[in-house]
């Protein structure tokens, strides 16, 4: 069988936030919302089915996930059905490997979900899960666990090599909260303004509550298959996946593969190869999901990604230019720090804004939108996933 | 004898480096060098990632490292809630490797200065745990 062509044709989510739900019940409102949004599918044509997550086994103490998911909302996949883990970037990871599945034939139809349930009856699971994130053996004993104070590091790192101000990073934290204001399934939906993010509650400095995502429950779904079927199933406009990338250069901290802990040469390894695929340049990028995990990695990746040039991520944000209007809009629903972060549900909530994006129906909606990218990185900064997708193949 | 009283709070209790903390115990920091390749490993690696050769020997961390970066950590995670506030670092050695551990609790935030002298030493922590830490040069 020839090389397909792949498509993204729907998605859905449910709520995030601090829910009181279990992650197989939000797995079941995620992937309703994403079957609801692709009404000519039928169920018995999904044939495979991947979910991403990383603290299922320990949070909600269920492992090989994804059965009991598919079980749940009344599919039986034939050709594949299994959980991926790559932390913050499960849900990203995912959709690489579906999509490959698809364009190899070894799949028609399958259903990318993710999410985690984080907010547990004992809370401290969910800091004791952290240190199982990173190499605990060497950098957890130390203490380094949570992820503020790594980001902490590269925030003074960017700050002392290029001028970075704090005023920059808020500069992220309004605009991203401002997006997520009116996206009904974000967690927070509440516009800040400058002066109330400068003046919040330091969590490690520079970083205050407002440069930093939240702990976050819920779950996401997309469904993919290949061209033929994609224009079977809707009338909408076809969404292409064009071209990806999955960068791992070190995991810990101490083997760090840039100059300084500002300098992320795993994104812009991971960039330059997923451009190359997708024949496309930064310029060529509409409308972007970035990781902004903490306000100075979206700062971080403008940069990297070649929206601006090393070391001008701080006046970019400031100026707009990562704004509507600006040279690319960026976390157009909110992203994580308006959204929250359930790890693997984060790249398919990427995802899904991307398709609204590219077939014109998104909340806030970037005007004549056609190639749009999605980032994602994983863990202490260890891995760098990126997706680009077209209305072109 | 192990993994089992390293730092804080330890999670692998076995590990073919076990060495390491009995050296630590006896006040030497060490790290591994190749002996196929030349490659010089912190934390110890039993096997070489670069060659995978299994022919490692021990050095000890004695050089002078430069303090490349640091943070303040306000809120521990799980096991660590009692050790906060603590101030982790990243230093380069001259041996080819670079370290993350806690400055000493001698120095003070105001102190610190991108690029000073610093050592890696053993140190004792309460409850007849063991680690290492960094201490002026
Ligand atoms: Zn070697």
């Amino acid at each position: 069988m020839p090389e397909r062509n792949v498509c993204i044709i729907g998605g859905g989510m449910s709520l995030w936030g601090v829910r009181e739900a279990s992650i197989i019940d939000m797995a079941q409102e995620a992937a309703k919302d994403c079957f609801d949004d692709v009404p000519a599918l039928k169920k018995e044509d999904v044939d495979g089915l991947l979910f991403a997550s990383s603290y299922c086994g320990r949070s909600a103490f269920q492992v090989n996930i994804a059965p009991v998911i598919a079980e749940r909302i009344g599919i039986k996949p034939t050709s594949m059905c299994t959980r991926v883990d790559t932390l913050c970037a499960g849900g990203s990871s995912g959709i690489i490997l579906a999509a490959g599945l698809i364009k190899a034939g070894l799949a028609d139809v399958m259903m990318v979900a993710g999410g985690e349930k984080l907010y547990t009856p004992q809370r401290w699971e969910t800091y004791y899960s952290e240190m199982a994130s990173i190499d605990h053996d060497w950098d957890g004993a130390q203490g380094m666990g949570l992820p503020p104070p790594f980001f902490s590091m590269t925030a003074q790192e960017h700050m002392k090599h290029y001028g970075t101000t704090k005023e920059q990073l808020a500069a992220v934290a309004v605009k991203n909260r401002r997006n997520g204001s009116t996206n009904p399934k974000g967690q927070f939906q509440k516009e800040v303004t400058l002066e109330e993010v400068m003046a919040a509650r330091p969590i490690v400095p520079p970083l205050g509550l407002f440069d930093c995502t939240p702990i976050t429950d819920g779950c996401a779904a997309v469904l993919l298959t290949c061209e033929e079927k994609a224009k079977e199933l809707s009338d909408r406009p076809l969404v292409y996946i064009r071209g990806t990338a999955q960068a791992t250069l070190h995991s810990m901290s101490m083997n760090w593969p840039g100059e300084h802990l500002a300098d992320w040469v795993h994104l812009r390894t991971a960039a330059k190869k997923a451009y190359e695929r997708a024949r496309v340049g930064p310029d060529d990028i509409d409308v972007a999901q970035t990781h902004d995990c903490f306000t100075i990695s979206e700062i971080i990746e403008m940069e990297d990604l070649g929206f601006c040039r090393k070391g001008e991520g701080g006046p970019f944000v400031e100026s707009g230019q990562g704004d509507f209007g600006g040279k690319v809009p960026v976390n157009t629903d909110g992203g994580l720090l308006a959204c929250g972060h359930p790890f693997g549900g984060t790249g398919i909530r990427q995802a899904r804004e991307i398709l609204n994006q590219l077939q014109g129906r998104a909340i806030r909606q970037v005007e004549g939108a056609e190639i749009g990218l999605t980032h994602n990185l994983s863990g202490l900064n260890v891995e760098h996933t990126i997706l680009i997708y077209g209305r072109e193949p | 004898m192990g993994f089992e009283n390293f730092g804080t709070v330890s999670f692998t209790a076995e590990a073919k480096v076990a060495d390491f903390i009995t050296q630590l115990e006896a006040g030497k920091v060490m790290a591994t060098r190749c002996r196929k390749c030349g490659g010089s490993y912190f934390p110890p690696k039993a096997d070489c990632p670069k060659c995978l050769s299994s022919d490692v020997e021990w050095f000890e961390v004695k050089s002078q490292g430069k303090l490349l970066s640091y943070t303040v950590v306000n809120y521990g995670p799980s096991g660590f809630e009692n050790d906060a506030p603590y101030i982790l670092a990243l230093v380069k050695f001259d041996e080819g490797i670079q370290i993350l551990a806690r400055l000493s609790r001698d120095i003070e935030e105001k102190d610190i200065k991108m690029g000073m002298n610093l050592t890696v030493n053993p140190a004792k922590l309460p409850d007849n745990r063991i680690a290492y830490e960094f201490r002026r040069a």
